[in-house]
């Protein structure tokens, strides 16, 4: 299936990431979002309040930001691609609805332009500091997708990715900006409509008699329905039986659990987002992310000039982490080395990865701005050493 | 004894099983719980609706009254804890032609959901809102709600609730509902027409029943089993429809002001929204169809 | 197409003035035009926040014939300034052998920074001529297009149209043909008097 024309901005634009961003949603097929203000993620929604009345669909500011994401979740069971966006605190709020998609299968985008924290903290200046809050920050296991764009061309061709890979697995999907990237103007390319794949609502093409909210198919993702219908369906945050009926024992549970976990090895088995560089020879390898992909690049470079056979792992999905690629590596090369706008975060994955067969060298950075390249190329040529 | 008088049908029926889950019986309710009895009106009110019930969807949040979405066979959300209203306002925006019923309880709705509540009624969501009230939270063992009266003991207030309780009814014409009534289970006729009388009506419709807590509330306050909950709404009860909200405020064990408070027309939260943007683009807008359509 | 791009490489410019000068869209069509019409890169970036309302306002534009990495400029290679606050600011972070452009009567300079180039417009007054004080920003632009000679002015002019309303495109290309005009003109004569250029340098 090919993206609505009516959505999509065909054209060459000078666009920084939110916009970039909105328009990523439009393609996608998104006609409703629910947002609440919150520096600096709120151009996107502001784009989106400005476009979508022409295109046709709703946006609502909600009064908070529990409200904005549970609200999108509605629309999602109403038969709406939805979204929400937002920024540190705001993600805060919204955790509790992070839970919900998840243990319900609810297929939303939330989309986090990360500032400095913790609390209130940097409002108007980048980190990266949510990455674990994106895969842990709910209580209970549940599994998601978190995607790492590192320029508003990404921010715009990822967003379409982020929904369907919403739709794809009945997963809530991350947009993990930094305000970096989300204020970052530079030329955007939106194609033709009929050249942008959507991954449709797989609705369920079943019986009401014989529909099973939440039976898996063989890909383990249940197929959707929506409210007016005739299905007659419950959806609930309790733990649920496959006819969505609470049943709170240790079998259901299992059941439940393991299913919303497991449903994601495909993706993690082979699926996973990335771009590498000057691995065939590389010794040191330069994990990274977002924004910080752009200055490592810069260090990577200076690093090979100097004869360092340095290396390029850049994640663009983030979660599941790209565990297969980093134990592989680790097998071969002698260190990573993980710059990230946070006190060392991704670095843990790496390190777990790395199960002691390569050094792993974190580089901090506290948030407010982004690393002097030649901080990163210090970490390089100390790790080839 | 004729034998006309033991002429049991075999197997009986309640009319109000189509309406309901029997799959999922029995409830999870106390005996004497006023739950059940709201339930039982709602399902005749939506009988006699003649609503299409698959374009009827109810929302619940947590707790005891929470757990309503999951015995009505209607497509039905079970929620988080105060957020059934803005979960309802994205179903009804995303699809309008659903008549979206919000049915939870009065911790729920008004204390972490309070902020929810003012705002929808503020914007006129076209949702019905009702509100079993039983004055207390039951679910989790009987502590102080935002709306138990004053002196009243509960598991968090063991000397006597001492915070003052929010009139709800008052609230909710304050904050711009489109219709407010109030009515105990004890007025089971008329609840009954007031939950059908919303389903018929537009915007943010609000309708708190007064309900009984006898395993919590009232043993802990020496009120009495169900029965004399029952005695108490009929004795204290009065009748007072269009009477100003300001002057229905509840007390432990005074007067009950029930009746049709509010009942007036207001354009709705989709209407404005049409209005203001044919206002502002004319024949650029473009009217919402949120839907998603099948690959 | 390239030509200013590749003859000057990454070039990296910070522009600041004060909050309604249209500091940010002066930026944005100066990106624009390398990245959109003269198909290279820019990357345009703004400061944002309390320091941004109101009072001071920057932003910074990279541009190069190569993708751009690092998004932030440490130290300009161009610094446009509207106000005298940006000036002061800014003007110690310019690259030695920089071109340092001013809204002339704005910005006065009681000490010039040594080994730079320096260009001053009076670009309120000339916004004045056209009868809108507001487009002071794209005379501005203007005025750049023509002393730094590193775009093509058919494209930056492009930019201009494609970056505002419909209904203020006739008076924003107006406000930047001043502009290029005045800094074309200057460029001229300075070129036709060697000596003067010199001495010009050297009171820098």
């Amino acid at each position: 299936m090919h993206a609505d024309p009516k959505g999509v901005l065909t054209g060459v634009h000078f666009l920084d990431g939110d916009h970039a961003c909105c328009e990523g949603t439009l393609a996608a097929g998104a006609r409703f979002s629910a947002g609440y203000p919150i520096t600096p993620s709120t151009e996107v929604v502001e784009r989106f309040a400005w476009r979508i009345p022409t295109v046709g669909g709703i946006f609502i500011q909600m009064e908070d930001e529990l409200a904005a994401s549970i609200a999108i979740q509605g629309a999602v069971w109403g038969g709406a691609k939805a979204f929400t966006v937002t920024s540190g605190p705001g993600f805060s709020l919204m955790m509790e609805h992070i839970g919900y998609a998840a243990i319900t299968e609810t297929p939303c985008v939330f989309v986090n332009v990360q500032r400095g924290g913790p609390s209130t903290g940097l409002p108007t200046l980048p980190a990266q500091a949510d990455m674990m809050q994106a895969k842990w920050g709910s209580h209970g296991d549940y599994s998601i997708i978190a995607l790492c764009p590192n320029s508003p061309q990404e921010c715009f061709d990822l967003t379409i990715t982020a929904f369907n890979l919403s739709e794809e697995f009945r997963v809530p999907v991350m947009m993990m900006l930094d305000e970096c990237v989300g204020h970052m103007t530079e030329k955007v390319v939106i194609p033709e409509a009929d050249t942008i794949a959507i991954t449709p609502r797989r609705f369920t093409k079943k019986t009401p008699e014989e529909f099973r909210l939440f039976e898996p198919q063989s890909d383990m993702v249940p197929d959707m329905v929506k409210a007016g219908d005739g299905y007659r369906f419950h959806v609930t945050g309790l733990t649920h039986d496959e006819r969505g009926y609470p049943s709170m024992n240790v079998e259901t549970q299992d059941v439940l659990v393991r299913r919303m976990h497991d449903k994601l090895k495909p993706f993690e088995n082979g699926r996973a987002i990335y771009e590498a560089e000057f691995l065939d020879d590389a010794e040191v390898v330069v994990v990274s992310y977002g924004i910080t992909s752009r200055v490592a690049q810069r260090a990577l470079q200076l690093a090979r000039e100097q004869g360092v056979k340095a290396g390029k792992f850049r994640m663009i999905s983030a979660w599941p982490f790209p565990e297969q690629h980093i134990r592989e590596l680790a097998g071969r090369v002698k260190a990573f080395v993980v710059p990230e706008l946070n006190m060392g975060q991704m670095v843990r994955e790496v390190e777990r990865c790395a199960a002691g067969k390569a050094k792993v060298v974190s580089v901090p950075h506290a948030g407010g701005s982004v690393h002097d390249p030649d901080v990163i190329l210090k970490a390089i040529l100390e790790a080839a050493r | 004894m004729s034998e006309a008088l033991l002429d049991i049908p075999v197997n009986p029926t309640n009319p109000v099983e189509p309406f309901l889950r029997m799959d999922r019986m029995p409830h999870i309710w106390c005996p004497a719980c006023g739950i059940g009895t709201t339930v039982n009106c709602f399902t005749r009110a939506l009988e006699s609706s003649k609503l299409n019930l698959d374009k009827v969807a109810i929302v619940s949040g947590i707790g005891c009254t929470g757990r309503v979405a999951g015995y009505a066979n209607l497509d039905s959300f079970h929620t988080t804890h105060g957020r059934a209203i803005p979960f309802a306002t994205g179903l009804k925006l995303s699809n309008p032609e659903l008549q979206v019923v919000v049915y939870s309880g009065d911790g729920d709705l008004f204390a972490i959901g309070g902020n929810h509540f003012i705002h929808a009624a503020r914007r006129n969501m076209d949702i019905k809102v009702i509100c079993v009230n039983n004055l207390t939270y039951a679910m989790t063992g009987g502590q102080t709600a935002p709306t138990t009266p004053a002196s009243v003991i509960s598991a968090t207030s063991p000397y006597g609730v001492f915070e003052p309780s929010f009139n709800l009814v008052q609230l909710a014409e304050a904050a711009g509902a489109s219709y407010v009534a109030r009515w105990t289970t004890f007025h089971v006729k008329q609840l009954s027409r007031s939950m059908e009388e919303v389903l018929h009506k537009k915007g943010f419709c609000f309708i708190e029943v007064i309900s009984p807590c006898p395993t919590l509330y009232q043993r802990r306050n020496k009120m009495g089993d169900g029965l004399d909950a029952m005695k108490f709404y009929k004795e204290v009860s009065k009748v007072r429809n269009g009477a100003p909200t300001s002057e229905c405020a509840l007390t432990k064990s005074g007067e009950i002001v029930v009746g049709k408070f509010v009942d007036r027309d207001r354009p709705d939260y989709l209407e404005l929204l049409r209005a203001q943007m044919t206002e502002s683009l004319g024949d650029r807008y473009a009217d919402p169809e949120v839907s998603c359509s099948e690959g | 197409m390239q030509r200013g791009l590749t003859k000057l490489g990454l070039t990296e410019i910070r522009i600041g003035g004060f909050g309604g000068q249209g500091v940010i869209l002066a930026a944005v069509v100066i990106g624009k035009a390398a990245a959109i019409f003269e198909g290279g890169y820019a990357t345009m970036t703004q400061s944002f926040g309390p320091e941004a309302r109101g009072g001071s306002s920057s932003a910074q534009v990279i541009l190069s014939g190569d993708p751009i990495l690092y998004p932030y400029v440490a130290n300009p290679d161009i610094l446009v300034v509207m106000s005298q606050e940006a000036y002061t600011r800014f003007s110690p972070q310019l690259k030695p052998g920089g071109i340092l452009i001013t809204e002339q009567e704005l910005v006065r300079i009681d000490q010039a920074p040594t080994g730079i180039r320096m260009y001053g417009v009076p670009a309120t007054r000339l916004a004045e001529e056209l009868g809108r004080k507001v487009v002071l920003n794209i005379v501005m632009v203007g005025f750049f297009g023509a002393v730094t000679n590193m775009l093509n002015p058919d494209n930056l002019r492009q930019a201009v149209a494609d970056s505002v309303p419909p209904a203020m495109q006739k008076l924003n290309l107006q406000a930047f043909d001043k502009g290029f005009a005045y800094g074309a003109e200057m460029i001229q004569g300075l070129a036709e008097d060697k000596d003067a250029e010199q001495l010009f340098a050297l009171e820098s």
